[in-house]
């Protein structure tokens, strides 16, 4: 049985996504319930299909410091940098602690394969990579990293974790080893991915994307509404900040069952739930929301709703966020974990947007509506092709 | 200097076309034994099963064939073992497909080389064909993905004191990528890391430190072609191991951080 962690404070955070840019407009859509979908209007990708696209990133280039690494990717990555002051409290710590003192842990599933994609539409005759694109840093999956690396004028540990829909989740466990281990002071950890033909016809082609706006645990949902993301949080000893919200625990686990279908009795998913509460040392019942994985598919919200039913009390709130941001996939997991935060520090918790009639699955705690209601623990679910999944206990600061 | 993190090498695996298993290897690096005359076509990968072996790509042929030796060697339970597959690139191929099908026909995308396309692909059948539930993560980190998976595996390794698996592995660029993406060669190596006990094959103090670790050069008997393989960093390991030599070996681990690793029998 994993044993009990210290918890790290979170001393900044923030998130852009389709349902808002920065803490305040994204808890204001939540608590507004205003959704971030909208109708697949991707020219080059024309699906029928409602996607969460992040308004005005065509429009915002990098700074021409940081032109050899533009992509939709690293513009989103940066676009979040600097919301909510995030890049000058980052600096800040890297100040303070030692530019190889501050770890760089970043998820993605997709990195920036949509500028490969694009490069392979404009191949020259020859067949090969347009002259000015052969140079190009983009097209690898540790882009992400190596780019907010340069950004940051980090020189430590930096590293990208791509376990698909669980990568920035899994980036809060690693950092936690890391400083835990002594090798680092503090850890900058988020995730960025972002709209891409990859992913757009490759979910199409797995049958998995419905038409209409996701519906998460809704008995009639149809399939996933794909979105893009990019977020951060900066995670420092708690002594730094007493008040500041803290991690807690997490749970790592595989299903190793399908590569593109969960676990049918959620074996993996209970697994990495289970270890989150026991390295937060917490019991289920003290758990006061859980952001669920719920991404409207119909496999996994069945399994997920049977396992919160079989773990949690009635009272536990359990939703999903998805019909606010279509899943982000690689950044599912800093999205969600920002949704789990400002839930405890604003004292509410969200429902389940786009769903009407609850699946027979679900228990008394997935629920439709939002609440206003102190959250003191809060877990964040997030699960991944490959049976990959990751859990994640906050808890809300002491003073 | 920060801490040290001690740790045993409890088993070994390895795969490339002229080094198909840890014996192989030991025989070009310590006795200058040629490569094979008729190297193998694919690794074995007999922990898949047979329908998945004849459809899986070959990052995850490479990368389950090193893991599935190295836990072989170090008498472990596949399915207890959490594990860390590490690789700068993925599978380069299906990049390449997918890349290509998008361009001329994006309605054809093929459902499962999209779910083969995700970076933890081998992790995940790795999972599956062992029926492990532990943590299973896949990392990247450009051309020091080696060192820096090494060091996500010992950490993991120490601060749970149980033993982990780590593999790394890269494929050759094909396609239009060749332009931008160096690796010409398929090499991957795995290692059972374990707290340090007597039952490791060899011992590993491992520190942090400052400053870049430049590649060593390649065993003369190795194709030069391996040179823009990422996962090749792990040769230096692999030769110090075969050749059962104390020896301290600088790995990188970031741009400008390397792993510092005192090897010892």
């Amino acid at each position: 049985m994993s044993h009990r962690i210290v918890p790290l404070a979170i001393t900044a955070y923030t998130v852009t996504c389709a349902a808002g840019s920065g803490r305040d407009a994204f808890a204001r859509a939540l608590q507004s319930r205003a959704s971030g979908l909208r109708e697949n209007d991707f020219a080059d990708w024309p699906l029928p299909c409602w996607i969460g696209r992040v308004a005005g990133v065509e429009a915002a280039p990098l700074p021409a410091a940081w032109a050899a690494w533009e992509s939709r990717n690293h513009r989103l990555a940066w676009m979040a940098l600097n919301e909510d002051g995030f890049r000058e409290r980052a600096l800040a710590a890297i100040e303070r602690h030692g530019a190889t003192r501050v770890a760089l842990i970043l998820g993605t599933s997709t990195s920036s394969i949509g500028e490969t994609e694009r490069t392979y539409r404009e191949l020259g005759d020859d067949g090969r990579f347009d002259p000015s694109q052969r140079a190009s840093r983009v097209h690898e999956t540790h882009a992400l990293g190596a780019f907010v690396q340069q950004a940051l004028g980090l020189e430590g540990l930096c590293l990208t974790i791509a376990t698909a829909c669980s990568s920035s989740a899994k980036v809060f466990a690693s950092a936690q080893r890391l400083i835990h281990a002594g090798l680092v002071d503090a850890a900058i950890v988020g995730g960025a991915d972002t709209l891409c033909g990859s992913v757009l016809y490759g979910f199409n082609a797995l049958e998995l994307v419905s038409c209409e706006p996701c519906r998460p645990f809704d008995a009639a949902r149809s399939g996933l509404s794909l979105g893009e993301a990019a977020g951060f949080a900066l995670l420092e000893n708690i002594q730094v900040d007493k008040s500041a919200p803290r991690l807690l625990g997490y749970g790592e686990s595989a299903d190793a069952h399908h590569m593109s279908a969960p676990h049918p009795q959620g074996l993996g998913a209970e697994q990495a739930m289970r270890e989150a509460l026991a390295r937060a040392g917490i019991a289920a019942g003290e758990v006061d929301y859980i952001n669920l994985h719920g991404t409207a598919s119909r496999q996994n919200d069945e399994v997920e709703a049977m396992l919160v039913a079989r773990l949690f009390p009635a009272n536990t709130h359990a939703s999903s966020t998805k019909g606010w941001t279509g899943h982000t996939l690689g950044a599912a997991g800093i999205v969600e974990a920002v949704v789990a935060l400002l839930a405890l520090e604003r004292g509410f918790a969200p429902g389940t947007l786009n769903a009407r009639n609850l699946d027979p699955a679900c228990g008394p705690q997935i629920r439709i509506d939002n609440a206003q209601c102190a959250v003191r623990v809060a877990l964040s679910n997030s699960f991944g092709f490959g049976g990959n999944n990751c859990c994640l206990a906050f808890a809300a600061g002491t003073a | 200097m920060s801490a040290v993190l001690d740790i045993g090498i409890e088993g070994i695996g390895v795969w490339a076309p002229e080094l198909p298993d840890w014996l192989a290897a030991q025989s070009m690096f310590v006795e200058n034994a040629s490569s094979l005359a008729a190297p193998p076509p694919r690794p074995a990968a007999t922990v898949l099963a047979p329908g998945e072996r004849r459809r899986a790509p070959e990052s995850v042929l490479i990368a389950v064939e090193a893991a599935q030796q190295a836990c072989t060697m170090a008498h472990r339970e596949a399915r207890e073992l959490p594990h860390v597959f590490a690789s700068a690139y993925g599978d380069l191929a299906i990049n390449d497909y997918l890349c290509a099908t998008l361009a001329r026909a994006p309605g054809e995308v093929s459902p499962t080389k999209f779910h083969n396309s995700v970076h933890n692909a081998p992790a995940g059948y790795w999972a599956i064909a062992s029926g492990c539930t532990r943590a299973s993560t896949a990392v990247s980190a450009g051309a020091s993905s080696f060192g820096a998976g090494l060091l996500e595996a010992a950490v993991r390794v120490c601060g749970e004191s149980e033993p982990v698996l780590l593999a790394a592995y890269d494929v050759a660029a094909c396609g239009p990528l060749r332009d931008t993406i160096a690796s010409r060669s398929v090499f991957a190596s795995a290692f059972v890391l374990a707290p340090w006990s007597p039952r490791a094959v060899a011992r590993a103090r491992l520190q942090v430190g400052a400053g870049a670790a430049t590649l060593a050069p390649l065993p003369s008997l190795l194709h030069a072609s391996h040179t823009g393989n990422p996962a090749t960093a792990s040769l230096p390991l692999l030769v110090a191991l075969a050749r059962r030599e104390p020896v301290s070996l600088r790995i990188a681990a970031a741009p400008s951080l390397h792993l510092n690793l005192e090897i010892s029998f």
